[in-house]
């Protein structure tokens, strides 16, 4: 083993202690209701629906959970409709 | 193009032995070659693949979700970030193996069959329900095992199972095995404490896919939530891997001998570590 990797060889184990501390806080926060993001995907694509013909299939949804916040981010394609023809 | 993909199952029977590293880092090694590549985790309760592949803090839907039809498939896969042609179809974390159905599964792989050229099923340990599924409807299987009596004796069961409740032997077709040694010690086959590679080759009787080392890198690499063969290719584990995809996408490489002496430091500290 080389002088460097005797410093630096256990540089990872922080690293899976920060990922495993952000993952855990967040299962166990979501472990009453792990469904939470699809049912929230399901009403917010409700409300819209309602409104704008969507097609499912053109629906991303991201998480990214975070240490502070977490993002969600539901990207939904609405076609445009060409008014009276049809 | 339907046809031309393939599923593999990565299986072993017993725990632990490396097929959830493996599933990825074949996987990982695969799409570094071009292919396009879908890992899916079948340990429903227990996921870890997306742990392994660092992929944890996206997952939003699962298998589970796909299967009862919450989720569309596209929006439970997620595109690894480092590999455009990778992706990971996680397992459930909170449902139980029950939530999968035949038929379910059926309908997920033939989905992922039109996007993907390899659908990698990562097994769950046993030879339950959930194990049963990942090998289903496999077209070729990579058996994991250690060089210990008992890693070999599950995975003899696992090829029994293969060779008769997956749809291809139930329909008289061939299905490809391959076996993946891993965890392979070169301290402790020089001791003569571990199986020797002949020997598992002759009890289990099926072609050699490659020869993993034990080492640290491997730890260090799912530290990083990195397959190994992006997170360090030039390691000996990784080169095993990079060469194990070689060959099962029809290349002729010659799967090399597995480390037999030692230097003198390791060797004699070895030996200290079987005296203590
Ligand atoms: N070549 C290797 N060298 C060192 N450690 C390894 C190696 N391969 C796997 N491991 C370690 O062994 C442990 C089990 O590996 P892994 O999770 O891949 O096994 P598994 O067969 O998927 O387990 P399970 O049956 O629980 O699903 C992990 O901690 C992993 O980092
Ligand atoms: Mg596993």
């Amino acid at each position: 083993m080389s002088l460097l990797n005797f410093f630096t060889r256990n540089r990872s184990a922080p690293v899976a202690r920060d990922r495993l501390q952000v993952l855990l806080a967040h299962e166990r926060a979501l472990s009453g209701r792990p469904d939470l993001v699809a049912v929230l995907q399901q009403e917010i694509l409700a409300v819209i629906a309602k409104h704008v013909p969507i097609d499912r299939d053109k629906v991303v949804v991201k998480l990214d959970r975070g240490a502070q916040v977490s993002t969600l981010a539901i990207d939904i394609e609405m076609p445009h409709e060409a008014r009276g023809r049809r | 193009m339907c046809c031309m993909s393939k599923v593999m199952v990565v299986t072993s029977g017993k725990g632990g032995v490396g097929k959830t590293t493996s599933s990825a880092s074949l996987g990982a090694a695969l799409a570094q070659a071009g292919q396009n590549v879908v890992v899916v985790d079948f340990d429903v309760g227990l996921r870890n693949l997306d742990l392994v592949m660092g992929a944890e803090r996206r997952v939003v839907f699962d298998l589970v979700n796909v299967v009862q039809g919450d989720a569309k498939l596209p929006q439970a896969l997620i595109r690894d970030k480092r590999i455009e042609t990778l992706s990971l179809l996680p397992a459930s974390q909170t449902r139980d193996k029950d939530a999968l159905t035949e038929e379910g599964v059926a309908r997920v792989i033939d989905e992922l069959r039109e996007r993907f050229d390899w659908i990698i099923c990562d097994s769950p340990a046993g030879i339950e329900k959930g194990a049963m599924l990942a090998m289903r409807f496999a077209d070729l299987a990579v058996v994991v095992a250690n060089p210990e009596v008992s890693s070999v004796r599950d995975s003899d069961r696992i090829i029994g199972m293969l060779d008769s409740k997956t749809q291809r032997a139930e329909n008289g077709d061939r299905l490809e095995k391959h076996l993946l040694l891993t965890r392979y010690d070169a301290g402790r086959a020089a001791r003569g404490e571990m199986m020797k590679v002949e020997d598992v080759l002759e009890i289990l009787a099926i072609p050699l896919l490659g020869i993993v080392v034990e080492s640290p890198d491997v730890l260090t690499a799912s530290n990083m939530g990195s397959p190994i063969t992006l997170h360090n290719p030039a390691s000996a584990a990784a080169r095993a891997y990079t060469d194990a995809a070689r060959r099962l996408l029809g290349e002729d490489v010659a799967v090399s001998a597995p480390p037999q002496r030692q230097g003198f430091i390791s060797r004699l500290f070895g030996r200290k570590a079987a005296a203590a």
